[in-house]
């Protein structure tokens, strides 16, 4: 009935569960996750080549360039989001933590780049790390604290200008306005910078102890602690990497802009979020990778821009396909989940 | 190397430890033994820093302590192995074993290769082989606690609590088990060794302590002790009382004569239950046996419709009721009391009125409208009749007593008029003279002409409450007793013999 | 709504927190209103009262359905997209006349509710994400549909978004009736005590036999139509269609008078009455603030830290 091995004398304790097809659960395992894994790759991969098939104007330097332009934004939030989801927790504070982090960099880019970069960095992971504190320490639900954190943050952007009258302009000949604007190799800087930020936080979520700590917290919270992990500390530093991600991405964005638009930011976290479950982490937590998210911002990226090109489509179908995208991905990971608790 | 003196904890309502004393050597396997709610948990969650004392003190090491978190006395080489297996089932084997102490390299990265070799061989010191790359959930129960065991060994502990680890284990596995026990012990560990099972502590354990309500009852070696007295010190009952009238309150003895009214049919569940058939007549207490795992509340729980079966069948007075549906069940007549009584039975937060009526709601309103005064009648009856000790029938049933919240369920079913009841752990958790009423009471409704199916991890009071016991191995029917063959020691014999085809087949 | 249980004199700390999370909503009410009457120039006026009622009424619809979605310990946040997508279905068929516009209006909503039913209770999604998921396409839908903001010219429409009967606005009356059929549904049927059993202990109410999963779908349904008509109401207030703009944040402030009223997020309990107060709550607490000339960032300022606060009072009940 189960397969016994004996070697050297050691009684071997069985490993796979009983049943008549190890080998047959084994593969379907795997199948489930490279699906996971590759999927959004694989969509992505598709979706170009259908595109440059289909349009003429798609696969040309300009329109890709726009389009990472445009995605390295989203990224960076998706960024520190993934981080937060793969917790088992969720940040829908991050869209009014953009606007606020543009918004704070123009103001404060008058001031020196420094000042610029620092102070949406300061305010906006001030909130995260609020955020985290109420999550982990008074363990109210991160949805809710979240909603709140983002009408706050929302609020306090509309404070500091004059109820979103003004807007302030970045000197576009600052050396802050290049890190928004300025070309490296012919792409542009916000470009690197976000594959900069994913190749360090690829390292950090699979490679650093505190990335370890972020699984098991997310894997199973209670085995977790029992273990060792600091879950409270995990919890609040992933909420105020998230807050730090989110004012970094306005903050780049007021550079490329060259203003501090108040208005931006509505519906990102939406975004944010489809993206890193498109990229296959799981909205429950203890299983996801960085590298996903990036193909997930990419993904609905190309999509937005393939329903631009048709022309005759209204950019609001745009959210119907990420809306039935994210139904799809979260039915499929649903349903492969439950079918590997069968097994 | 680790004692504790005069250590009191109290939660709301409870006074969960008072006054224990305990000591654990080096190089010594220590039983930790007591009823359930006798305070084992809580101390286990007190020596390992998971909860803070009121009142006493830990010395470890020479030293008195305090632990802030279970990491802290992990730090310090207290490690602890859980009744269920504690660890991240999405990460993989070796993650989970490294998990706080990984292998680092430049720059305070973790290498992998070496958490991998180190993983491997650490696991290989157990008898271990499997990939260290893959998920954890992929490995069976008793690898799965393998890995915890090797976690808690791989810190270098010192002293090792073992929470009920040979719950989920085969026999083959406890005795890989017991050797890596007698490996630590001969390394000067100590272990504390928590346990129901009498031979295994026989087996392994040097010394004990039993504890009853929060108090330790005796302490000493085992060796000197004989298995009646520590039955009779764990139950704070004497030897003669135990021998002259045993334990329950059962009767014993229906009519075994009827046509079955409940008749279950080669019931089947991937890696759960293959082929299981029983049958019930109106009037009988049939017993459930076997161990922990063996398919028990498996079997109920697919009589009642609570979990899907690859194949089967199930009729109630030769009337077949369609499988996985509790709904279903239910209309056929038939009733489960789940095993665990707080996640699956009450609803914690609406009134012992509210909870009575819960299944019966339908029969008891009009038109979507439900009718209160048949709701009021029907719970008055009931508590009258279950004698539930309650403020009222407002009060919410999370607030009752076990004993108390076990009759609140047992007359949310009655309410139904039920033909079978599959009763999964009537009695567990709940105080002795709550247990004796519901013991009387399962005796009164098959004289009533119920058909009762009966789980009970009391082998005696298995023995007493049933007619007959359909004994389970691994998901199979092996035996079953009848008439004069109803006794603890048949039980024993039926759970420890092999199976007709042999293990390997 | 009501808890009979006047017991043991001993006001311990434990039995003033359960006092404040019970009653504090209405105190809250009481404390503000006092405070208009007081400071607030022109509060005492029938007509300030006419708006105040006229302005609550649609999220006070919307949350009735949300606190029927959070007592069976789940959440809705497509709420504020099918609003939208509401006000845009009238505007496409109100060329069949009114009363065909509003019943293809619920339809959509009762569509919207029944997907995110069938992916929560049959799919086994989590509510949160099921609900963004219709969240999010929601709203793509409605813009679709309807692109740019249309004025509704329909003197039926217009008519139930300013009419009155004996001095009580349309608006105010339906949503009043709504809180009180949801009350007596709560109270009085079947399927009320079913929701509770469900929020409370899903594998308990499953072993007991309830039809879990066409509660969950009815449940959901109702919060989908319950926002339709919310949609509806808020189409015939300001006599216009605006997909881009109606019910954003929505969601939050329907969460928000579910929670200020006392509803636990944990699921198990429904207070119809504390929802009620709660909108009323939110409602008086933005029109102080403006009156007083304070900015509206301060107003969403102030709601974030009542949430906060409410769920934080809140907690403790979670704790069993």
């Amino acid at each position: 009935m189960t397969a016994h091995t004996e070697e050297a004398g050691v009684p071997a304790p069985t490993v796979q569960g009983t049943g008549d097809g190890p080998e047959r659960a084994d593969r379907s395992e795997r199948l489930s996750a490279l699906a996971q894994q590759h999927g959004a790759l694989v969509t992505l991969v598709i979706a170009m080549v259908v595109a440059s098939l289909s349009f003429d104007t798609f696969l040309t330097g300009d329109n890709l360039e726009n389009m990472a332009l445009s995605s390295a934004f989203l990224a960076v939030v998706a960024l520190g989001m993934t981080f937060v989801i793969v917790t088992g927790g969720i940040d829908l504070s991050v869209g009014s933590l953009f606007a606020l982090g543009g918004v704070l960099a123009a103001w404060g880019s008058r001031y020196g780049t420094a000042v610029a970069l620092l102070l949406p960095l300061a305010v906006c992971g001030l909130v995260g790390l609020v955020n985290g504190l109420l999550i982990a320490r008074v363990r109210l639900a991160p949805f809710i604290v979240t909603l709140a954190a983002m009408l706050g943050a929302r609020g306090l952007l509309l404070a500091i200008t004059d109820e979103g009258s003004r807007t302030y302009l970045v000197d576009k000949d600052s050396f802050f306005a290049t890190l928004g604007q300025g070309t490296l190799l012919g792409v542009g800087v916000p470009v690197w910078i976000t594959l900069a930020l994913f190749a360090a936080g690829a390292v950090v979520l699979r490679r650093s102890r505190f990335g370890q700590y972020v699984y098991a917290v997310g894997g199973n919270e209670d085995a977790g602690a029992l273990m060792g992990a600091p879950v409270a500390r995990t919890k609040i530093t992933v909420y105020t990497l998230s807050g730090l991600c989110a004012g970094l991405a306005g903050a780049l964005n007021a550079a490329w802009l060259a203003s501090g638009v108040t208005i931006l930011g509505t519906g990102m976290e939406l975004d944010a979020i489809s993206a890193v479950v498109i990229g296959g982490t799981l909205l429950t937590g203890g299983s996801g990778f960085i590298s996903g998210s990036l193909v997930g911002v990419l993904l609905l990226k190309v999509i937005q821009n393939v329903i631009n090109q048709i022309g005759s489509l209204d950019s609001a179908y745009q959210q119907v396909v990420s809306g039935a995208f994210l139904a799809v991905v979260v039915i499929a990971q649903t349903w492969l989940g439950r079918r590997r608790r069968v097994l | 190397m680790l004692s504790v003196t005069g250590l009191g904890k109290s939660f709301p309502g409870v006074r969960a430890l008072s006054d224990v004393d305990l000591t654990v050597r080096a190089g010594t396997v220590h039983a930790l033994v007591g009823e359930n709610g006798a305070g084992k948990s809580t101390l286990i969650k007190v020596l390992t820093g998971v909860y803070r004392p009121d009142a006493g003190e830990v010395v470890y090491d020479g030293a008195p302590v305090s632990f802030a978190t279970p990491l802290a006395a992990q730090r310090a080489g207290i490690s602890t192995i859980y009744q269920e297996v504690n660890l991240v089932p999405l990460m993989s084997v070796a993650r989970n074993l490294c998990l706080g102490r990984e292998p680092r390299g430049r720059l305070g990265l973790i290498d992998f290769r070496r958490m991998h070799r180190e993983a491997a061989e650490a696991l290989e010191r157990l008898g271990l082989r499997v990939d260290v790359r893959r998920p954890l959930r992929e490995l069976g129960v008793g690898a799965q606690q393998m890995v915890a065991l090797a976690r808690a060994v791989a810190v270098d502990a010192r002293v090792v609590v073992m929470d009920e680890p040979t719950s989920s284990l085969e026999p083959r596995e406890v005795a890989t088990l017991f050797r890596v026990i007698r490996m630590l012990r001969d390394q000067g560990v100590a272990v504390v060794y928590v346990s129901h099972r009498m031979d295994e502590l026989y087996e392994i354990c040097d010394e004990v302590t039993v504890l009853r309500d929060g108090r330790v009852v005796h302490t000493g070696p085992l060796a000197g002790l004989d298995r009646l007295r520590l039955v009779s010190l764990m139950l704070g009952r004497e030897i003669g009382e135990v021998r002259a009238e045993g334990l329950t309150k059962f009767s014993g003895g229906h009519d075994a004569e009827s046509e079955p009214v409940l008749r279950a049919t080669d019931l089947t569940i991937r890696h759960k239950l293959r082929g299981v058939s029983l049958a019930v007549r109106p009037g009988e207490v049939v017993g459930l046996g076997g161990l922990l795992g063996s398919g028990r509340s498996e079997t109920a729980k697919a009589i009642a419709g609570a979990l899907p079966t690859d194949a089967g069948r199930v009729a109630v007075a030769g009337a077949p009721v369609r499988p996985g549906s509790t709904a279903a069940a239910i209309r056929a007549g038939i009733s489960l009391l789940p095993e665990d009584r707080k996640a699956e039975g009450i609803v914690p937060g609406l009134s012992v009125r509210e909870n009575i009526a819960l299944a019966a709601l339908p029969a008891l309103s009009r038109f979507g409208l439900v009718d209160d005064a048949r709701i009021d009648r029907i719970v008055d009856t009931f508590v009258k009749r279950l004698r539930i000790k309650t403020a009222g029938p407002h009060q919410r049933v999370g607030e009752l007593s076990g004993g108390n919240q076990q009759k609140v369920l047992l007359a949310r079913w009655l309410a139904l008029h039920p033909k079978v009841l599959l009763l999964d752990e009537p009695t567990r958790g709940i105080d002795v003279g709550a247990k004796a009423e519901v013991q009387a009471l399962i005796d009164e409704l098959a004289d009533d002409g119920l058909a009762v199916l009966l789980i009970s991890s009391d082998t005696e009071e298995l023995i007493e409450g049933s007619d007959r016991v359909v004994v389970l191995k691994e998901g199979v029917v092996v035996s079953e007793l009848t008439g004069a063959a109803v006794t603890e020691d048949a039980l024993m014999r039926a759970i420890a013999a092999v199976p007709a085809g042999g293990p390997d087949d | 709504m009501t808890e009979l249980t006047f017991a043991r004199p001993s006001l311990d700390r434990a039995r003033l927190l359960r006092l404040l999370q019970d009653y504090g909503v209405y105190a809250g009410v009481l404390v503000l209103l006092l405070f208009d009457v007081a400071f607030t120039p022109h509060f005492l006026s029938v007509e300030n009262f006419r708006t105040q009622a006229v302005q609550v009424a649609p999220v006070l619809v919307v949350a009735l359905g949300m606190a029927l979605a959070i007592g069976a310990e789940g959440v809705d946040l497509s709420v504020g997209s099918v609003m939208a997508l509401s006000t845009s279905l009238i505007s496409l068929y109100l060329g069949y006349g009114p009363w065909i516009a509003v019943l293809v209006a619920l339809a959509g909503g009762i569509v919207v509710g029944a997907a995110n039913g069938a992916l929560i209770a049959f799919v086994g999604v989590q509510p949160i994400v099921a609900t963004l998921a219709l969240m999010v396409a929601g709203r793509g839908v409605a813009l679709v549909l309807l692109p740019q903001l249309k004025d509704v010219r329909d003197p039926d429409m217009a008519a139930l978004g300013s009419g009155a009967v004996l001095g009580v606005p349309y608006l105010v009356l339906i949503a009043a009736g709504l809180a009180l059929l949801t009350a007596f549904v709560m109270r009085r049927t079947t399927f009320g005590r079913q929701v509770l059993a469900i929020g409370d202990s899903r594998p308990a109410a499953r072993l007991a036999g309830l039809p879990v999963g066409r509660v969950l779908v009815v449940v959901y349904v109702s919060c989908g139509a319950l926002a339709a008509i919310a949609g509806v109401l808020a189409t015939a207030r300001l006599s216009a269609s605006d997909p881009t703009s109606l019910g954003t944040l929505m969601e939050l402030s329907a969460i928000t008078a579910v929670v200020v009223g006392g509803t636990p997020l944990s699921g198990g309990r429904v207070r119809v009455g504390g929802t009620v107060a709660g909108a009323v709550l939110i409602q008086l607490l933005t029109t102080t603030l403006i009156k007083h000339d304070l900015p509206p960032s301060w107003t969403q300022i102030a709601q974030a830290a009542v949430i906060v606060l409410a769920v934080y009072a809140a907690r403790e009940r979670g704790r069993r």
